[in-house]
C-alpha cells in the first residue's frame, strides 16, 4: 500500500482514494476486482495446464512397471538416456533421428508456409473490403474440417492415377513412375495445407496496416526492388512473421497424422513416438519424458528465434 | 481563368535559367478532375510555394513531380529534359514527406545515409556527407538514435537531412511543418528559408498555411480547384490579388460589388476610384481591412459615412465592424473607438483592387 501523505486517513475508508482511468476508487477495490476477474482463468490454467505438466514432469522420471500400463515409482534418468539413444544394448541414433526428422519437417513446413503466406497476405490486404473478408473466410473455412479428414482428402487427390499426380509428372516435378503419394511431396502438401491459415492471418494484419509512405520514401531515395522490400516492407511485417512462425512451427512439431497418412507411416516422428509410448507400449513414463523433451526443444527453438528476432527488430 | 503563372521573379533570381518547367498538366482520379492545365516555370535556386486549401490539387502536383503519381497529360522538364518517363527512384528529385516517413528500424545516421547507400556511394564518402548533413541540421548528437526516440521537430530535421544529403536538383516539401506546434513551426520556417538560401537549391513547398507561404517563399502560387489562380511574390499576391478566391484565402479582404461607369465605379457606397480600370461591366473590388483609414472628418475621395457596430480587441490591433456593407477595418490599438460612433472610412484608390471576377 502506497501512502506517502502525512494526513491520517479518514476512519472507515479502506485506503487512499485514487483515480483509475477517470473512476474514483481505492487500490484495494481494484486489487479485489482484478483478482475476481482473473481467478477463474488462473484456476483453469493451474488445474488443467500447470498441474498436469508438473505431473508429467514427475512421471517422466518414473519407470514402466513390468506388466505395463502401471507406473513404478522408482525415479531414475533412464527414460532420458533412452531418449538420447542409450539403452542396455548400447547407443543407437534412432531417437536422435526421430527428433531431427521432426524438427526438419516442422521447419520446412514453416518455411513453405511463410513463402506462400507472405504474398497471399499482401494480395488479400490490398483487395477492396468486401473481397478481403470473403478471401479471409475462404482461408479459414478448411479449419472447420478436422485435420485428419482433410489429410485423407489429400490422400485421395494425390493418388497416382489422378490429375494432380499426372500434372506433376507432365511438369517434370516428379519422374515417370514416381508418385506424389505416399512420400515427402504428399506430406508437405498436407502439412502446408493444414497450417497455411495460421501463417496467413498474422502477416495479413501487418500487411493491412502497412504504411505505404515508407515505400514511397524508399522509392524516392533511389531504392531498387530488393532494397525497397528489405527496408520499407519487411520491417513492418516482422511482428506478423514472428507470430506466423510460432503459430506454424509449434503445432507442426507435434503433428504426426499427416506424415502417417500421406507417408504411410514410413517416417517416425516425435509425435508418433509419444503416441506409441502411451498407447502401444503402455509406457507412460517414457511417453511423458518424450513429451517433456518435445516441449523443451520447442521452447529452446522459439527462445533462440525470439532472441535473434528482437535483436534485428526495433519496435517503433 | 486569371493569373499568369510566370510573372516576374524576385530580384535576386532574375536572369537565372529556368530549372523546372511544367507544361499543361492534367490529372483526374476517376471522374474527379484534380489538376487542370497547370503550367509554370521555376528558376534555379528559387523557393516556390504551392498554396491552397485541401483538395486543391497541390499535393497531387507535388507527387507528379516526385514520380509518385502519373499525369494524364502534359510534361515536366528538369534542366530541359523531360522527367516524366523516369520512375521516382531515378529522378534527381527528393521529397520531405508530410509524416516524414523515416525508416523506424534504422538509426538517424542510416536513415540519412539511405539514398547514398542505394546509389552505392563509397563508404567513406557516405560517412562524410551524412555527417555534413547532420551537422548542417544540428543533429550530431542524435546520430545513433532511432526515429521513435526523436521529437517531432527532430524527425522533421532528419527527414530534411535525408533528402538534402543526396544533393537533389529539386527538393519537394509536402506540408513538412504541419505536425509541429505553432512556435516551433515559425522557427523552422525561418530555418528552412535560411537553409535554402545558403544551399542555393530549388525548393517547392506545398502548404495550406498562408503565413508559412509568405514567410518562406520567393514566389507563391495560389491554387484553387486544380488550377493556379495567381502566382507572384508574396507582396504581389497579398497586395494585388486577382480574384475573390485569392483575396479571401490570403488574409482577410473586404469584397465590394461594383459596376463600371464613365467617371468611376458605382458601388453600394457611392462612386469610387480604384487602382486600375476594370475590364468588366460588373464585378468585384477588394480592399484589405488594414488599408481602410478611419477619419473623424470627411476625406477627399472614396469615402463612406457610417457608424461603428463592434470593436474587437485583438492584442496588436482592433478589429472594427461598421454598419455599412459588413466592412471590416483594422486599426492600431492607439485609436480609441466606441460602438455607435459616427466615422468616415476612406478606401484609398491605390489599395482598392479590381478583381477579375
Amino acid at each position: 500500500m502506497e501512502n506517502n501523505s502525512e494526513t491520517k486517513e479518514p476512519p472507515g475508508r479502506q485506503g487512499r482514494l485514487m483515480l483509475w482511468y477517470g473512476q474514483l476508487t481505492t487500490r484495494r477495490t481494484l486489487l479485489l476486482r482484478g483478482f475476481a476477474f482473473s481467478s477463474i482463468p488462473a484456476l483453469w490454467l493451474t488445474l488443467l495446464l500447470v498441474a498436469p505438466t508438473l505431473v508429467l514432469a514427475v512421471v517422466a522420471f518414473a519407470q514402466r512397471s513390468a506388466l505395463g500400463g502401471d507406473i513404478d515409482w522408482t525415479f531414475s534418468l533412464r527414460n532420458f538416456w533412452s531418449l538420447l539413444g542409450y539403452s542396455s544394448f548400447g547407443w543407437s541414433s534412432a531417437m536422435l533421428r526421430i527428433i531431427g526428422m521432426s524438427i526438419f519437417m516442422a521447419a520446412v513446413t514453416t518455411i513453405l508456409c511463410l513463402l506462400l503466406a507472405y504474398p497471399l497476405a499482401f494480395f488479400i490486404a490490398t483487395r477492396r473490403q468486401g473481397t478481403r473478408y470473403l478471401l479471409l473466410a475462404l482461408i479459414m473455412v478448411p479449419l472447420c474440417t478436422n485435420l485428419v479428414i482433410r489429410t485423407y482428402g489429400w490422400q485421395l487427390l494425390l493418388m497416382n492415377q489422378l490429375p494432380i499426380a499426372k500434372l506433376a509428372v507432365w511438369l517434370g516435378l516428379i519422374g515417370e513412375g514416381e508418385s506424389l503419394y505416399p512420400g515427402w511431396p504428399a506430406i508437405f502438401v498436407g502439412m502446408v495445407a493444414g497450417f497455411l491459415p495460421f501463417s496467413v492471418l498474422p502477416i495479413y494484419t501487418n500487411a493491412e496496416r502497412l504504411d505505404w509512405s515508407l515505400v514511397e520514401a524508399a522509392q524516392d531515395l533511389y531504392s531498387g526492388r530488393w532494397r525497397l522490400f528489405r527496408h520499407a516492407i519487411l520491417p513492418q511485417t516482422t511482428p506478423g512473421l514472428a507470430a506466423a512462425v510460432i503459430l506454424t512451427f509449434i503445432p507442426a512439431m507435434g503433428t504426426f497424422v499427416v506424415s502417417d497418412i500421406l507417408g504411410l507411416r514410413k517416417f517416425m516422428l516425435i509425435g508418433n513416438k509419444i503416441e506409441q509410448s502411451f498407447i502401444t507400449a503402455r509406457d507412460i513414463p517414457s511417453g511423458s519424458m518424450t513429451s517433456m523433451v518435445l516441449m523443451l526443444c520447442t521452447l529452446v527453438v522459439l527462445m533462440a528465434f525470439r532472441r535473434y528476432w528482437t535483436k534485428s527488430e526495433v519496435v517503433g | 481563368m486569371p493569373g499568369c503563372a510566370d510573372v516576374a521573379s524576385p530580384a535576386h533570381l532574375r536572369g537565372r535559367s529556368a530549372e523546372l518547367e511544367v507544361r499543361g498538366i492534367h490529372k483526374s482520379f476517376g471522374s474527379v478532375q484534380v489538376l487542370c492545365d497547370v503550367s509554370f516555370t521555376v528558376r534555379h535556386g528559387e523557393f516556390v510555394t504551392l498554396l491552397g486549401p485541401s483538395g486543391c490539387g497541390k499535393t497531387t502536383l507535388l507527387r507528379i513531380l516526385a514520380g509518385l503519381e502519373i499525369a494524364d497529360s502534359g510534361d515536366v522538364q528538369l534542366m530541359g529534359k523531360s522527367i516524366l518517363p523516369l520512375p521516382a527512384n531515378q529522378r534527381p528529385v527528393n521529397t520531405v514527406f508530410q509524416n516524414y516517413a523515416l525508416f523506424p528500424h534504422l538509426t538517424v545516421f542510416e536513415n540519412v545515409a539511405f539514398g547514398l547507400r542505394a546509389r552505392k556511394v563509397p563508404g567513406a564518402e557516405v560517412t562524410r556527407r551524412v555527417n555534413d548533413a547532420l551537422d548542417m541540421l544540428q543533429l550530431e548528437e542524435y546520430t545513433k538514435r532511432y526515429p521513435h526516440q526523436l521529437s517531432g521537430g527532430q524527425k522533421q530535421r532528419v527527414a530534411l537531412a535525408r533528402a538534402l544529403v543526396n544533393e537533389p536538383d529539386l527538393l519537394l516539401l509536402d506540408e513538412p511543418m504541419s505536425a509541429l506546434d505553432a512556435k516551433l513551426r515559425a522557427e523552422v520556417q525561418i530555418e528552412i528559408r535560411r537553409l535554402q538560401r545558403k544551399l542555393g537549391k530549388t525548393f517547392i513547398l506545398v502548404t495550406h498555411d498562408q503565413d508559412e507561404a509568405m514567410t518562406v517563399s520567393d514566389r507563391v502560387m495560389v491554387m484553387n480547384r486544380g488550377r493556379i489562380e495567381q502566382a507572384g511574390t508574396p507582396t504581389e499576391v497579398y497586395e494585388h490579388p486577382v480574384s475573390r478566391f485569392v483575396a479571401q484565402f490570403l488574409g482577410a479582404a473586404n469584397l465590394i460589388p461594383a459596376e463600371a461607369s464613365a467617371d468611376g465605379l458605382v458601388t453600394p457606397f457611392g462612386m469610387m476610384q480604384a487602382r486600375e480600370t476594370p475590364q468588366w461591366q460588373q464585378g468585384t473590388l477588394a480592399i484589405r481591412p488594414e488599408r481602410i483609414r478611419i477619419h473623424h472628418e470627411q476625406p477627399q475621395r472614396n469615402f463612406i459615412h457610417t457608424d461603428i457596430r463592434d470593436v474587437i480587441y485583438r492584442g496588436d490591433h482592433f478589429e472594427v465592424f461598421v454598419n455599412t456593407g459588413g466592412l471590416r477595418v483594422k486599426t492600431t490599438p492607439a485609436e480609441r473607438l466606441r460602438p455607435g460612433q459616427q466615422v468616415w472610412l476612406e478606401l484609398p484608390p491605390e489599395h482598392l483592387e479590381v478583381l477579375c471576377d
